[in-house]
């Protein structure tokens, strides 16, 4: 652990004047915290964020999560609870909960009465990390099922093909040379481990899906029925050709009115964040890519926007040119996408994806020439990008944003938008009210179809961002057509950034220094982010100054998009429950990670 | 094959009009051109595989462009990605659900041995410890050529199989593959001998 000197910390992960505010207020309670932001006592933690939200604008939460110290020199151990509050313009504000690690005794007080967007994250850090939350209306796992055995993302929990801490594994690196099957780690011979003592005869197996089903079933009941009438409860998903991928809905139904919908997360939980912290820090790179699959180059960059931060590194302005590039072609494939897949989900089966697909496979042609794959690219890296432009790339690319895109885009426009079935779908279906999504910490063109112009583009300009030209693109009435609509306004104003960068992109190196597979990065902590396609994209990262992250986890902008999902749903019929999933876009790598 | 060389010779007259196969080979001609893929998509890879169903690539030329979400109207199951814990039940009892004789493409290094998440805690280390595999595509993810050459190769594996050699045309009732459920970890049954009949019963409780 390196020293961590007071005065840089006060000036690190909190503005100066909202330190200063919040120990005029509260000044016992808050003090500086380890690495960045504001430490504060547990029982104090939802007084202090009202009073950020409510009095210092800090309306947005939006991250929450947790690491584990264990074995940290000159640490005791302990779990540190972390909140990103924002914000609408520019800097957060991190606080931290320093709590005990012993289960049961590790307990906090909910902030799910003041921001709803703690309702998922409080249930992932649960689940994680066995943390209780106190005043937590609905506090299951998140990601695995009711019953699984431990803590995941505890230090002290490893998993069944444990090897090491951290890699390179000496059976690979720097010897090397006696390859070990994980399946001889396991004396199952599988990546299967049960308790001492379990018998597969007394467990209960309901009890993966009780707590679901309880809160099924009393969740929202209307007491004052005037109609006395039986309701009932379906699965939607997990395998369903319009749940994008595999995302289970419960559903209560009344006749066909929901009355209550409850995600259930975790079927494709790939523990990313468990393996990113035994991977060293570059390695982590090419698993940010099968977050989000469709937007791998988005991931990367939100990743090294995070890394470069603890780095402090100065990236050459070629290889922000490019970032800016591949960033924005990837918007447009995301939302055409988008479009595509929605309409979709509207009943159009497989034509409107059609449209979307054609011009993917042009735009996966030019990402495959810059780094070699389709879809996982493993290409940005921590100052700079990996490969240069090709010959003849540039025209290639500018064929493509000039003359073929807006043509497609265009066409496609014209014949989801102005179609009346299209239409009659979606107008005024899953209206979702601007101050119900900032609470809910949905961010993306789904917040902004809400009439909320927030872009981090604009709010906390990245990359070159500051120096373009383009619009935040804003719809008002917040229902599904107008999170369709959006998503072409949006593809214009890429295509307009892309017309200025494709003709402005300057010579030069692209990587400001030589790439090494053992980068060791400074010790600290910090919260990246991108504006990616579905919304914020954020990373948090600790580090102890070693070749590996510490902590290493992902604010998922699909997830956070969801957590409004059983209140947008609420009173509608079945046949709309899709409209409203489409028109949000997900991909579950990136919610369930 | 040796059936096809020993059919008799067909006289001068009916040459054009009459064409004489075995049964088998019928049956492989016809299968090849009729494959259903069933719409199941996991991760990554099921949007290669949506590539490969779409213009450029357009599986329709092998007879296989109408993907089917319902496992009952599909003979073919691509797993297009990693298969988790949570998921593996579900993915067993679609497998169980569908018509006889069925297929198996472990798309990706995910389906083939759990690829770059298998150290993880939540992923099963492959689709062939829960159900038997046909044709194993490696690539993360494969492109959608792959996935094409893993068609061609199952078409290939019909023109050598005999209808007698399916499991599905022979005597006796085949139960499917017993559905692993969710214990403090994924609970395979065929590790319990003994508890089989457990299984039977859960399987009755969860439909």
């Amino acid at each position: 652990m390196a020293e961590t000197p007071q005065e840089a910390v006060q000036l690190k992960g909190i503005p100066q004047e909202t330190f200063q505010a919040l120990q005029e207020r509260f000044p016992e309670a808050v003090q500086p915290a380890r690495y960045e932001g504001a430490l504060v006592p547990a029982e104090k933690i939802v007084e202090v964020v009202r009073f950020l939200r409510d009095e210092l604008g800090y309306i947005f939460l939006s991250n929450l999560t947790a690491t584990d110290y264990l074995d940290v020199k000159g640490v005791e151990p302990h779990i540190d609870v972390v909140y990103h509050l924002f914000r609408m313009q520019g800097g957060y504000a991190a606080l931290h909960v320093e709590i005990p690690r012993e289960i049961g005794k590790a307990h906090l007080p909910s902030v799910t009465s003041l921001f709803p967007s703690a309702m998922l994250q409080e249930r992932e850090v649960y689940d994680m990390f066995g943390v209780k939350f106190d005043g937590h209306p609905d506090l299951r796992r998140l990601l695995m099922w009711e019953g699984f055995d431990g803590y995941p993302l505890r230090k002290d929990w490893k998993e069944v093909y444990y090897e090491g801490e951290t890699k390179p594994y000496r059976s690979r690196y720097p010897k090397g040379g006696h390859p070990i099957y994980a399946e001889e780690l396991s004396p199952l011979k599988d990546n299967i481990r049960y308790p001492e003592g379990w018998s597969p005869q007394a467990w209960d197996y309901d009890e993966a899906d009780r707590l679901l089903y309880e809160r099924m079933l009393s969740a929202h009941r209307d007491p004052d029925k005037p109609l006395k009438t039986d309701e009932m409860i379906i699965n939607f998903g997990p395998h369903h050709p319009s749940t994008h991928g595999v995302f289970r809905m419960a559903v209560r139904l009344d006749g066909e009115t929901v009355r209550h919908l409850e995600p259930v997360f975790g079927y494709l939980h790939r523990n990313h964040e468990k393996i990113g912290e035994r991977n060293t820090w570059i390695q982590n790179i090419p698993f940010t890519d099968r977050l989000d699959y469709i937007n791998g180059m988005t991931n990367n960059w939100a990743y090294i926007v995070a890394l470069e931060k603890l780095l402090g590194w100065e990236v050459p302005e070629r290889a922000e040119y490019i970032r800016v590039i591949v960033g924005e072609f990837s918007r447009i494939v995301n939302h055409m996408l988008a479009a595509g897949f929605f309409s979709n989900e509207l009943g159009l089966y497989f034509t409107g994806s059609l449209y979307a697909l054609e011009e993917r496979e042009h735009i996966l042609d030019l990402f495959e020439a810059l780094s070699g794959a389709r879809m996982m690219f493993n290409y940005m890296r921590p100052g700079g990008v990996r490969y240069d432009l090709p010959e003849g790339w540039l025209e290639k690319a500018k064929a493509l944003a000039y003359e073929r895109i807006p043509r497609k885009v265009e066409q496609m426009a014209h014949f989801l938008l102005d179609n009346d079935v299209v239409k009659a779908r979606t107008m005024g279906v899953g209206v979702l009210p601007p101050d119900v999504a900032i609470a809910s910490g949905i961010t993306g063109p789904v917040l902004r179809a809400s009439g909320v112009a927030y872009d981090i583009r604009r709010a906390e300009p990245y990359s070159l961002y500051d120096q373009l030209d383009f619009d935040v693109a804003v719809r008002t009435h917040g229902d599904a057509y107008d999170r369709l609509a959006i998503r072409f306004d949006e593809i214009w104003q890429s295509l307009r950034i892309l017309r200025q960068v494709l003709e402005n992109i300057p010579e030069g190196p692209i990587v400001a220094k030589k790439p090494s597979h053992r980068l060791k990065v400074p010790a600290g902590e910090t919260y990246g982010r991108i504006e990616a396609p579905k919304g914020e994209l954020g990373f948090y990262l600790v580090s102890l100054g070693k070749f590996n992250p510490y902590r290493y986890h992902i604010r998922s902008t699909s997830l956070l998009n969801l957590t409004a999902l059983s209140d947008m749903t609420r009173g509608l019929k079945v046949a709309d429950i899709v409209t409203v999933l489409g028109s949000i876009d997900l991909t579950m790598g990136e919610v369930d990670r | 094959m040796r059936d096809v060389e020993n059919l008799p010779e067909i006289p001068p007259e009916l040459q054009g009009t009459v064409k004489l196969t075995t049964f088998d080979q019928l049956f492989a001609w016809a299968r090849k051109r009729s494959l259903w893929p069933m719409l199941f998509g996991l991760a990554c890879c099921a949007f290669e595989m949506i590539a490969a169903a779409a213009s450029r690539y357009d599986i329709a030329r092998f007879g296989m462009e109408i993907m089917r979400p319902s496992p009952r109207q599909a003979d073919l199951l691509i797993v297009s990605g990693t298969v988790t814990k949570k998921m593996a039940p579900q993915v067993v009892r679609l497998y169980n659900q569908m018509p006889e004789p069925k297929y198996v493409i472990a798309m990706g290094a995910c389906a083939i041995s759990g690829g770059p998440f298998k150290e993880g805690y939540a992923v099963v280390s492959g689709v062939d410890k829960l159900l038997p595999v046909d044709v194993y595509i490696p690539g993360c993810p494969p492109r959608p050529e792959a996935l094409i050459h893993a068609f061609l190769a199952l078409h290939a594996r019909f023109e050598h199989e005999r209808i007698r050699d399916i499991k599905a045309y022979q005597k006796g009732v085949d139960d499917g593959v017993p559905i692993p459920a969710l214990g403090p970890d994924l609970v395979d049954w065929r590790r319990f001998e003994p508890l089989m009949e457990a299984a039977g019963e859960k399987e009755a409780v969860h439909g």
